[in-house]
């Protein structure tokens, strides 16, 4: 699909390993990298975006700036934004990638972004990658970026998924198969019927955790459902169907049975580092995190509300939840879920970052262990090296919740 | 490009941008003198405070996993090093030490100790460990990138060239 998505946009034949410079159609920058991206774009001299329309600056990690500095750079993305008539996303709005999923990416389409979950987007069959401030700043100044044409790996996952598993036990699952480098500076495919039957929710945190594995993007054909979801946001006309040839190459194929993956947890400091929940059930935790733009999307909560509604957090527990955007959270408004998460002990924070990488708040303390719903666990990810971070679903992180102690979702019905 | 010398410092695998420029410190990414005391902190906390003009951050496997931000290698740059040599790199922290005009090499860096004194040709592809006195060979950086790295970095390189033109 790689070879598809560059190749149309060449105009010509492109294969595996040849580098090719290529028009971007969107690229963000965020509050984190986005100084950096500007301050490079000022020695580059040039003030303006090649395409202003396709340039979106995007403020998420620090939703409400908690000190002078960040809402200086904040202030700065946002005056330059208004000046060059760039597209803006306003603190609260939500995280990076999902305001890209929800209002630009679209298959077919090359998005670049200065963070590396940019492949997140690759769910909707967009060539989705993450790059550093500087390359970004010449795809945005420029509109162009130069690829090397990765080989791909096939992920195929057949059958269905027992009640209780989801997609992130999936991505866990694969994860730990290819380990953290096993798909470095390669693309991922995910293909199967049960990749098919997921929602577009499912399949962004699919594609979200590609580059825990190394990969430079994580697709995902467009198909009928790809078509529902950009409808229902305004963009069906850019629908397009990408899809993997029928005798496509790859570099290597790897098949999981849905219906033996269990609910999994990576234990620290590595995603590749995972289990399944039942062998290490009962292990304490102290806080647990919803959110992130891995699983804190709607129905990544709705999940969650399922197995607090009407019940308590253990008192050992501090529950935070942060859904992914604005839209996310009026919509888990309206149902009840907010109402539900709140009720059951959760403290819900504003759309963003949040604790996901330990810059903002909910910093565990020494010797303490989090189990969240995000991508990564490295030391001192959550902002505490004497800390441990775990990863796991919105259902197992409830189930924990309710517990204070690792708990198998499967486990409480 | 000249000849790079400096001493080893060495690290394991899987060093990710975390450990080298953690997250926790957000606050002073714009004040990069600052951010780099806190260079590879959560990997080895001596190393900011020690580290030499021109020493060699050397590595196991994978090194600079995680994050795009760039960050990660401007803090290596900054705190003084003149390359990291590892026996792999994550895509992303390759490119952007290329970007940033921070060389780095890719050779099987098992028998470098910390401390060594080492030596290195990026263009015909030799490290030296003078300690121990052995040489290691490697593949020079493919071509488009080490356009890149020789002119000191992608902003020198469209500064010089106008457009981006690989
Ligand atoms: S939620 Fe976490 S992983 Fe996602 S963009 Fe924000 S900091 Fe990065």
């Amino acid at each position: 699909m790689s070879e598809k998505i560059l190749g149309q946009k060449a105009g010509r034949e492109v294969s595996a390993g040849e580098i090719v410079v290529t028009e971007v159609d969107y690229v963000f920058a965020h509050d984190a990298s986005g100084p950096l991206t500007l301050d490079q774009l000022k020695t580059l001299n040039i003030s303006k975006p090649a395409h202003p329309d396709r340039t979106i600056l995007i403020l998420d990690h620090a939703v409400p700036s908690p000190n002078s500095t960040i809402s200086n750079n904040q202030a700065r993305l946002r005056k330059w934004a208004k000046e060059t008539g760039s597209r803006f996303s306003e603190a609260g709005e939500g995280i990076c990638h999902q305001v890209m999923a929800e209002n630009y990416a679209s298959p077919g389409q090359v998005v670049l972004g200065t963070d590396s979950h940019t492949v997140t987007a690759g769910a909707l069959g967009a060539f989705a990658t993450g790059m550093g401030a500087t390359d970004i700043a010449v795809a945005i100044g420029l509109g162009k970026t130069w690829l090397r044409v990765p080989e791909s790996i096939k992920i195929e996952v057949e059958g269905a998924l027992q009640p209780g598993v989801y997609a992130k036990d999936v991505i866990l699952t694969a994860i730990g198969k290819l380990g953290v480098e096993g798909a470095n500076y390669k693309a991922l495919e995910f293909v199967g019927e049960t990749i098919s039957k997921m929602r577009i929710d499912e399949r962004l945190t699919l594609s979200n955790m590609a580059v825990e594995a190394g990969a430079k993007v994580g697709l995902i054909s467009s198909d009928a459902t790809t078509k529902k979801y950009l409808e229902s946001r305004g963009r069906g006309k850019n629908f397009q169907q990408i899809a993997p040839d029928k005798n496509a190459e790859y570099e290597r194929e790897m098949t999981i049975e849905a219906e033996n993956v269990e609910p999994t947890v990576a234990f620290p400091d590595n995603v590749d580092n995972v289990k399944p929940v039942s062998e290490a059930a009962g292990l304490e935790m102290q806080q647990v995190f919803i959110g992130s733009c891995t699983n804190g999307r709607l129905q990544d909560l709705q999940i969650a509300a399922k197995i607090l509604k009407g019940k308590h957090v253990s008192p050992n527990i501090r529950l935070i939840v942060t859904p992914a955007s604005r839209e996310t959270l009026i919509l888990a408004m309206q149902d009840g879920t907010i109402e539900a998460l709140v009720q059951a002990g959760a403290s819900v924070t504003p759309p963003g970052c949040g604790v996901c990488f330990g810059a903002l708040g909910g910093v565990p303390a020494d010797g303490e262990r989090i189990l969240t719903t995000t991508n990564r666990n490295f030391l001192g990810r959550t902002g505490n090296p004497n800390a441990g971070t775990y990863l796991a679903s919105p259902a197992t992180a409830a189930a924990t919740a309710l517990k204070g102690a690792l708990t198998d979702p499967r486990r409480l019905a | 490009m000249k000849t790079l010398n400096g001493r080893a410092w060495k690290f394991g695998d899987m060093v990710t941008t975390d450990h080298i420029c953690p997250g926790r410190y957000f606050h002073l990414r714009t004040n990069l003198p600052e951010l780099a005391k806190h260079t590879l902190e959560d990997a080895r906390a001596d190393y900011a405070k020690n580290v030499k003009p021109g020493d060699i951050v050397v590595a196991g496997r994978n090194f600079g996993m995680g994050s795009s931000r760039e960050h990660a290698p401007v803090v290596i740059k900054v705190s003084g090093a003149s390359a990291v040599v590892a026996k792999s790199f994550a895509r992303i922290f390759y490119r952007n030490a290329v970007n940033i005009g921070l060389p780095v090499v890719i050779c099987d860096t098992s028998r470098i100790e910390d401390g060594d004194e080492l030596s290195i040709d990026l263009e015909t592809g030799k490290l030296i460990d003078m300690t121990k006195k052995f040489e290691i060979k490697f593949a020079p950086m493919p071509a488009a990138m080490m356009g890149i790295l020789s002119e000191g970095g992608l902003v020198p390189y469209i500064q010089k060239h106008g457009d981006l033109k690989i």
